[in-house]
Parts: structure tokens; C-alpha cells; sequence
């Protein structure tokens, strides 16, 4: 059913590079909830079981000719959109934000589902114009009002990550898709006056103590400004060479929070240290030049962006979630691919790895 | 055409992905950097953070030194006391747990939840101290129903024991929570919160040895602050031990010769300076200070008219009255306006200017010269003999013999007592000495103020002939492994040289005080031993009218100084008896006592067979065969008449 010749030119070196690093976020895994009570020991095997489920995904995601996304992705889109806003009346609360949709068996998050959603959408929308490079404030109005639906309803939610997370995405694919000097300089006057009126009248208060606590944790230093205080501690604390698996102090007497998701990488810095650290980097750089490699490769316009996109997601995920750890952003709900627990994440992450690996595998066929 | 479109399409998106990629890598080495910084510049800092996180030093109070007799013998000690605290992180039920533990322990348990209350302000994990010293019984209870009482620990810490109750608790001074204030200063560097320090007499002054070095236990928390293990373990260092000066026995019986009356009593080696016995009495309970004081017992404390929480023997300041009719003596033989052979005719009062000063007999005393004039204690004599000393005179003998400034014995507060002169009144009223103001300071009244250590001290001066030792109360700092770390030597300040006759001349009064007929001293009297002293009656206020019952705030206080063996001088004494009235009816009969005691303890006198205390015994001895002494009262305030004629 599959040619063959799919077969020959499946990526086997990135599927590898991304088992590396899975494989690595279960040992961590292992290590963070080692100090949790007896019964969530599984932490690391369920991550296993994600993993596989992931490249099931992967398989399933490759089976598909990429280009058949390009007609659906509208549809996906309004369906995503209107979830939604079901989400937004019917969803599960969770940690004062609703971002849950239970369908029974189990829960779904029509926010995560769109990052990959916009993608296609914005491909397929900037691919249709015969004069890439040349964006105008004009052509612009569309893919604005494509990524800025779905990231003010997700902002509602409110899930201030996932909202930046898709506007990130979509933008660096504008970029890539090129775009006027006169629209970015127009873009930006218009950012700040955005971004003041969106602190006063859009900003939860705690989404603007974050952000305050971020920019001093000290402020408020058993408040919410203690996670990026304590993730400090491990990470620095970790120093050249870290404290040895299962060793960091941090980690395992549970200054920090939640160590398994969202700061896992905190976990793996205090442990190994700036050595492990830069390892990890180069690996993560690795994966995001290799997705931009396969945009490069790709011979038409649609794949490349849509490449530009996966990488762009995977991309700002990292930057944010170790930015985040490390101190440089605010706390915002991000997790780190393939890094952090968690099935949702796990399952995003590897339907984007599907469609590079669809787009590289592809990239004769016309 | 096409093949140029196709290559511009690609070409210019390629050139773009450069651009993202450097962008990329950017981003990634501003990580990277971010990184290097936490982690190898800051790396120490964050390491020492990490640890203050994970690692608690839980302190552990070290036991403090033991304080002995000079024989040995044990006068504070420390105990075991147990202490009731929680961890409110840990318990669920708090409402339920109080209720179980004040129907369990039998406390309040209003008291029980302002102190939850309290404690809980600071930390749910750090645990709050709900009751502390509580008995053996509360203990046992607790320990049944430890199981039902979830989040409950006991904690054992040393507190001091008073091995002999009351006994010497002015001079040993008690414990206190160590205060805020306190905590501030360098003297306190290493102590924790909620360290017992000294907060008066010996404990405090030797705070520094006795406190001995806090242990502690590091132990590892997580960060709900919850013990883990324990990391590593530093041993408290028990406090060093002080051996005193004081003698128990003789302590012990002093105090028991004040009985109920208030006063104080020092008791001095006169051939070193060391403190055998320091009393003042009535006694307070300094047991009761290492935990809360009961409001109760605080009360009767203060609202005692007899004032136990005062030490008397330090900080009570009194005019010496007749007992300074030694130092007039000394001046007067020494500058030569006297000798043993000069006489004085006393009327009963002495005309000086146009006031009339009144001797305490007012009948007169007749023709007295040195020696009747002390053993009698004639008024007239002594103003007649200040009158011509002056007051300036009086003073610089008074300084020889440690009079009007601290004596340095080493305890907080040491009281100066007060000796004037012309320009210290000057100075402090900004008006002349009056001549008759020399009079009253002759016979220790007036402005003249002494404490019963100087007085003692005083007394030891005249006993050794000049010989001034510096008074002290340790002999010993020993470790506790009872290495001996600092030895006290008797220290000689100074010597006061007076000539031989004049030494011998008042010595030779002192003697007659105690032990001749019309003495003013015979309740002081031992027959195996030669005792030599001096009265004294110190007037509280003025008072025209003394028949009757006078009020006892009112009353005078009643003095004695002696020392013993007459001819060759071990111990001299100072004993004031607050409002007891007489001195040689109040103070010498304690005075005696003590003298017994000592003697006693050196051999010299063998305890009857059959224990007979001396309040029985003794005096009634005495006065068999001294009728007139002891029924007559020796003196009466000069004063007292002069004022109102």
C-alpha cells in the first residue's frame, strides 16, 4: 500500500535524534517522580506508553500525503474553533483554567490540536500567493484574522501559553513566507500599543503577577514568584558537571514545581549539570535545524511552510519552556517536547514530527 | 521564463531559512549563556541555596555548668524537663486534638489554642511549644496516648535544679528566655531563640562559662519542611562548672537565722576576700523563673513588704549607723585628736550650735573614753569626735575601708553605697556642708549609705589590720571533663597602714562590744571562741513619737559587723536585719550564728552531743549571765531627738 519508495526515503536520522531525546526525557522522568509516593512510580513507564503511541501517530500521520492537509485544513480549523468555544461553556476546569474537553473516555484539548491546525491553515494560505516574499499589510489582514480567532478564544480560556504559542507559530511563518520592511515596521508601532492596552483590560491579575514575578521573583518569594526561585536554585545549583542522577536535592526533596511536566528540565539541569545542559541543547538545535533542512529540501511551497511551522512550533515550545526554567520568561504553562510528561503534549509533538517526516519523504513526488 | 520563476521561488525562501536558522541558533546560544551563567558563574551561590533549602539546623540546648559549694557540694544542678510541641502541618483535627490534650494533661484549653495561635504565625512546619516543664505524670499520660494525638512530640531539654530549693537564689541569680534585645548583642553570638541565659547574679555575671556551646543536629527537610533524616549530629558542650566560695553550711545557716525577718548577711575569709556566705533574705523561688512565673506567685512577690526579689546584700543600701563609729574611731586615733585615754563627759545630749543632739541614752553614759564609747556606742563621744575630724576627714578613712564605691565583686548592679564630703554636696545640691551634718555622718546617719558587703568588707579590713583583699564569690571555673580552666587567688588590693595603737585601740573597743559587761554586742558572744563587733541602729525615718507599736516599714533597721578570732581574725561578718530595730537584739544574734557555724566547721567548737539549736539555747545562756545587756535596748537613734528640738 505504501510505495516503496517512501520507504527508502523515510527519515530514519530524525526519527533517531527524537528517540534520543524521548528516550532521555523518560530517564528524567524516572528520576522526578522517584520522590513521589509509591503509587505514581509509573510516571516514566506511562511515558513509554505515550512514546509508542506517539509513533504509532507518526506512522499514521506519514500513511497521509501531506498535501491532502491543504483541503482539510479549513475544515479542521472551523471544527477546532468551534470547539473551542464549547470549551469555553462546557470544558473541565482545571487549576482555575478550562481548557478540557471530556469526551468520555478521555479528555481532550482542542487548544493543543490547534497549533497544529494553524499551521496547515497558514500554509495553505500564504502558499497560494504567487509572489512569496512580498507580503503586504493587506495580504496580511487574512492569516491575522486566521491565528487571531483561535489565540484570543484560547487566551480566554485562559491559557496564556498556548495563546502565544500559536501567534509565534503563525508568525515565523509569515516571516518565512516573506513580508515587506514597511509591514514589519508597521506591525511593531502597532504591537505597543497592543501590548499596553492588552496588560490593562485583557491580562488576568494572575497572569500579570507572572509576569511581574518574573521579572522579580523576589517580590513575592513563597508566592508564585517560588517556582522560578526554586528552579533557579536547581538549575545553578547543578553547576558543571550537576549532582548525579537521582541526586539532585531539588529534585528529589520537591522544592520544585511540578517537576515532571512543565520543569522537568530544571530536574535534568540539576542533575547533569551545564555538561548534560549543553548536550541537550545541541541536541533540541539539532531538531529544529533539521525540520528547517526538510523546508529547505522540500520543492514546493506548501511543504516548506508547513515544515517552517512544525519547526517553528517545536522551536518555540523549547525556547519558551527552558526560557522559562532558566528564569528569562515568566512561568507560563509550556511544556518542553518530548521532554516534559505528558500524553497531550507527547501526542502534538509527534504529529508534527509526522509531518516533516511525511513532508521529507515526499519531497520527489509531484 | 518559468524555470527563472521556479528558482527565484526557491532560491529567495532558502535565503530566508538562513536568516530563521542563524535566528534560531541565536536564540539557542542565548540559553546556552543564560546557562553558563546559572550554572558555572553563579554555581556556588546556587549551591549554597540549594543546601540552606534542603538542610536545617535543628539546635540543641547544651546543659549548663554546675555550680558547687567551696566544699564541693552541689547548690545548682540541671534536670530533665519535658515540653509538649506540635508541628500544625501535621495535624488535621486541631480543635479535636487541644480538647484531647487539655482533658488528657488537665490544661486550659483557651491557653492551649492562643498559643497554637501564636506559634502558628511563624511557620505551619517549625513546631510550637504548647506546654513546657510538665510533670512525670502529664509525661506518662502523653506517652499512653501518643497515638491518638497525631502531630504531638515531647522535647527534652535541660533546666536548672536547685539543689537546695530557695537557698542563695539572690546570689545565683535565675534564668530567662534570652530576649530580643539580647540576641542583638555580641555577647550572645551563637545562642538560638529560646535560650535560657542568666538574667541576675552569678548565672549572669559567669553567663559566659556556665552556658556551655549549643549542639546541633543538621537535618535534611523537604520543601514542606518536613524531617527527613538527620544529616549530621554536633554534640551540645556542657557549660563549665564554678566552684564558690560560698560555704553551704554556713549559708544554709545564716539563711535559717533570719528566719521570717528581712535582711542581708555577708560573710567574708577575711585573709582572702572570698565570700563564705551572702544572704538576703526573705528568699524567692528561682525555679519558678525557668518557666512561666505563675502571675500569683509574681504578686506576693511584689507585693511582699519585705521585698525578696531585691538582693539585699548587694544593691540594699543602708546608713550604717553605729557600725560606722569604727571608721570615726580609726580617723580620730590616726590623726591623733584621741587616744585611749581621752575622755568625753556625756549628758545625754550634746549642745553643737543652737541644736541639741541627743545621744541614745539619754540618761548619759558619764565619763567614757574610747573603749566605753564604742562598747556602749555613746552618741556624744563620736560627734564630739566628728565635730573635730570634719567631714572631709571622715570620708578619707571611709575610702580606705572601701566605703562609698563598688566593691567589685563581680555581680550585676553592685550598689556604691554613699559617703560624703563637702564637695559632693556642693556638687549634688549646690549648697554648703553644714558642721552639723558632720555629726550626723559621725554615728553613720545623715547622708552616709553602706551596703552589708562593704560593711563586711569594711569589717574585714579592720579584722586583718589593714590588709584590703578583693572580695569574690568563684574559687574555681573547672571544665566539665573537671580539669580546672582558672583558679581564683585571694588578691591583695592594697594595704592600709594605721599605726599599731590605733588598730589595737579599736580592736580592743570591738572586743569589749561583744564581751564586756554594758556591751552592746552580747548576743554575738561565743565562749570558745573570742568575738569582736559592732552594733549599729539605722533610722528609717524620723519619728518624735517611738513608744508604741511603730509600723514596720517605719521601723529602723538593726546592724552587726564582727569578726573572729579576736586575736587572730578568720571571718568577719555583716549583718543587717531590715527594721528589726536593735542591732545587738536583730543582727548580732545571727551574726552569732554564723560565727557558730564556722566555727564549728573549722573544729574549733564541737557540735553538742545533743542537738540543741541555738534560738533556744544560746541566748537565753547569754543573757543569764548579761542580764542588763539584753534587757536593756542598746541604742537609739541620735537623730531622732535633735530633729525636733
Amino acid at each position: 500500500m505504501i510505495d516503496r519508495r517512501l520507504f527508502t526515503n523515510f527519515d530514519w536520522g530524525l526519527l533517531f535524534l527524537v528517540l534520543i531525546i524521548a528516550g532521555i526525557g523518560v530517564v528524567n522522568i524516572a528520576s522526578a517522580t522517584a520522590s513521589y509516593s509509591m503509587q505514581d512510580t509509573s510516571y516514566a513507564i506511562r511515558q513509554v506508553y505515550w512514546i509508542l503511541i506517539g509513533l504509532f501517530i507518526v506512522i499514521q500521520v506519514c500513511s497521509i500525503d501531506y498535501h491532502l492537509f491543504a483541503d482539510v485544513a479549513y475544515w479542521f480549523y472551523g471544527v477546532l474553533t468551534v470547539l473551542l468555544l464549547v470549551v469555553l461553556f462546557v470544558g473541565k476546569t482545571t487549576m482555575g483554567a478550562t481548557r478540557w474537553l471530556n469526551l468520555g473516555l478521555f479528555s481532550f484539548q482542542p487548544s493543543e490540536l490547534m497549533k497544529i491546525v494553524i499551521i496547515m491553515v497558514v500554509a495553505h494560505y500564504l502558499a497560494n500567493f504567487t509572489a512569496p516574499g512580498r507580503l503586504t499589510l493587506k495580504d496580511l489582514v487574512n492569516p491575522f484574522l486566521l491565528l487571531g480567532v483561535p489565540a484570543i478564544l484560547i487566551m480566554k480560556q485562559p491559557d496564556l501559553g498556548t495563546a502565544t504559542l500559536v501567534v509565534l507559530i503563525a508568525l515565523s511563518m509569515i516571516l518565512y513566507a516573506g513580508i515587506r520592511l514597511r509591514a514589519i515596521v508597521t506591525l511593531l508601532l502597532a504591537a505597543l500599543p497592543t501590548v499596553f492596552l492588552g496588560w490593562h483590560f485583557y491580562l488576568r491579575d494572575y497572569q500579570k503577577e507572572r509576569v511581574l514575578n518574573f521579572l522579580s521573583p523576589e517580590r513575592d518569594p513563597l508566592g508564585s514568584g517560588y517556582h522560578i526561585i526554586q528552579s533557579k536554585i536547581a538549575v545553578g545549583s547543578g553547576g558543571l558537571i550537576g549532582k548525579g542522577f537521582m541526586q539532585g536535592t531539588q529534585t528529589q526533596l520537591r522544592f520544585l514545581p511540578e517537576q515532571h511536566t512543565d520543569f522537568a528540565f530544571s530536574v535534568f539541569s540539576e542533575e547533569w549539570g551545564f555538561a548534560g545542559c549543553l548536550v541537550m541543547l545541541l541536541l533540541y538545535l539539532a531538531l529544529v535545524l533539521w525540520g528547517l533542512n526538510i523546508a529547505r529540501r522540500c520543492n514546493d511551497h506548501f511543504g516548506s511552510l508547513l515544515a517552517v511551522g512544525v519547526s517553528a512550533m517545536l522551536f518555540w515550545h523549547i525556547i519558551i519552556n527552558i526560557g522559562m526554567v532558566i528564569g528569562l520568561f515568566p512561568v507560563v504553562g509550556v511544556p518542553l517536547p518530548l521532554f516534559s510528561y505528558g500524553g497531550t503534549s507527547m501526542i502534538t509533538t509527534m504529529v508534527g514530527l509526522g509531518i516533516l517526516l511525511n513532508i521529507r519523504m515526499r519531497r520527489f513526488m509531484f | 521564463m518559468k524555470n527563472q520563476r521556479f528558482i527565484r521561488e526557491v532560491r529567495d525562501p532558502s535565503r530566508r531559512l538562513l536568516f530563521l536558522t542563524i535566528g534560531v541558533s541565536i536564540l539557542f546560544f542565548v540559553l546556552l549563556m543564560r546557562l553558563w551563567y546559572l550554572q558555572i558563574v553563579k554555581a556556588e551561590e546556587f549551591q549554597n541555596l540549594s543546601e540552606n533549602n534542603r538542610l536545617r539546623l535543628a539546635p540543641v540546648a547544651a546543659s549548663r555548668g554546675t555550680i558547687l559549694d567551696r566544699n564541693g557540694e552541689i547548690l545548682v544542678d540541671n534536670l530533665p524537663s519535658f515540653s509538649i510541641t506540635v508541628i500544625p502541618q501535621e495535624v488535621t483535627d486541631k480543635d479535636g486534638l487541644l480538647k484531647s490534650l487539655s482533658r488528657l494533661v488537665g490544661m486550659d484549653e483557651a491557653e492551649l489554642a492562643e498559643k497554637w495561635l501564636k506559634g502558628s504565625k511563624r511557620s505551619r512546619y517549625q513546631p510550637i511549644i504548647l506546654a513546657s516543664n510538665i510533670t512525670r505524670d502529664q509525661l506518662e499520660i502523653l506517652e499512653e496516648n501518643r497515638l491518638s494525638l497525631p502531630g504531638l512530640d515531647v522535647a527534652m531539654h535541660p533546666i536548672r535544679a536547685y539543689a537546695h530549693g530557695l537557698l542563695g537564689a539572690h546570689l545565683f541569680g535565675h534564668l530567662g528566655e534570652i530576649s530580643e534585645q539580647e540576641m542583638g548583642n555580641v555577647r550572645f553570638k551563637g545562642y538560638n531563640p529560646g535560650d535560657y541565659v542568666g538574667k541576675s547574679g552569678i548565672e549572669r555575671n559567669w553567663e559566659k562559662e556556665l552556658h556551655g556551646i549549643n549542639g546541633g543536629r543538621q537535618i535534611e527537610v523537604d520543601a514542606m519542611g518536613r524531617f527527613l533524616r538527620t544529616v549530621s549530629e554536633r554534640s551540645p558542650i556542657t557549660g563549665n562548672s564554678l566552684v564558690l566560695t560560698i560555704d553551704l553550711k554556713l549559708q544554709k545557716a545564716a539563711e535559717a537565722a533570719f528566719g521570717e525577718q528581712a535582711g542581708a548577711a555577708v560573710a567574708l575569709d577575711v585573709n582572702s576576700g572570698e565570700v563564705l556566705a551572702f544572704v538576703s533574705n526573705p528568699s524567692f523561688d528561682p525555679a519558678l523563673f525557668a518557666g512561666r512565673l505563675p502571675a500569683e506567685t509574681w504578686n506576693r512577690y511584689l507585693t511582699d513588704k519585705r521585698h525578696p526579689l531585691e538582693n539585699k546584700a548587694l544593691k540594699g543600701q543602708y546608713p550604717p549607723g553605729s557600725t560606722f563609729k569604727i571608721i570615726t574611731a580609726l580617723a580620730g586615733l590616726e590623726e591623733g585628736l584621741v587616744d585611749e585615754d581621752t575622755t568625753v563627759t556625756c549628758t545625754g545630749s550634746y549642745k553643737f550650735g543652737n541644736r541639741s543632739y541627743g545621744c541614745w541614752n539619754r540618761k548619759g553614759h558619764g565619763t567614757v573614753n574610747l573603749r566605753k564609747a564604742l562598747r556602749e556606742s555613746c552618741d556624744v563621744y563620736f560627734y564630739r569626735l566628728g565635730e573635730r575630724l570634719g567631714v572631709d576627714k571622715l570620708a578619707f578613712y571611709a575610702t580606705k575601708f572601701g566605703l562609698g564605691k563598688p566593691l567589685g565583686i563581680g555581680l550585676e548592679n553592685e550598689k556604691a553605697g554613699l559617703m560624703p564630703t563637702k564637695a559632693w554636696k556642693e556638687e549634688k545640691y549646690g549648697k554648703k556642708w553644714l558642721s552639723g551634718e558632720t555629726l550626723s555622718v559621725a554615728i553613720g546617719q545623715g547622708y552616709v549609705l553602706t551596703t552589708p558587703l562593704q560593711l563586711a568588707a569594711m569589717t574585714a579590713v579592720v579584722a586583718t589590720e589593714g590588709t584590703v583583699y578583693a572580695p569574690h564569690l568563684v574559687k574555681r571555673v573547672v571544665s566539665p571533663e573537671g580539669t580546672v580552666l582558672q583558679e581564683f587567688h585571694p588578691a591583695v588590693v592594697r594595704r592600709e597602714s594605721l599605726r599599731k595603737e590605733t588598730w589595737r585601740a579599736v580592736k580592743e573597743g570591738l572586743f569589749a562590744v561583744v564581751n564586756e559587761r554594758g556591751g552592746t554586742g552580747a548576743f554575738a558572744r561565743l565562749y570558745e571562741v573570742k568575738v569582736a563587733g559592732k552594733t549599729g541602729t539605722s533610722q528609717v525615718v524620723k519619728l518624735s513619737n517611738r513608744r508604741g507599736q511603730i509600723p514596720y516599714q517605719y521601723r529602723d533597721h538593726a546592724l552587726f559587723v564582727a569578726f573572729a578570732p579576736y586575736d587572730k581574725p578568720e571571718i568577719a561578718v555583716a549583718v543587717v536585719v531590715e527594721h528589726g530595730e536593735h542591732g545587738g537584739s536583730a543582727a548580732a544574734p545571727i551574726a552569732g550564728k554564723i560565727l557558730r557555724t564556722y566555727f564549728e566547721g573549722t573544729g574549733v567548737i564541737k557540735k553538742p552531743v545533743i542537738q540543741k539549736t541555738y534560738s533556744s539555747a544560746t541566748p537565753r545562756e547569754i543573757s543569764k549571765k548579761t542580764e542588763t545587756d539584753t534587757l536593756v535596748p542598746e541604742e537609739q537613734n541620735a537623730e531622732e531627738q535633735n530633729g525636733y528640738d
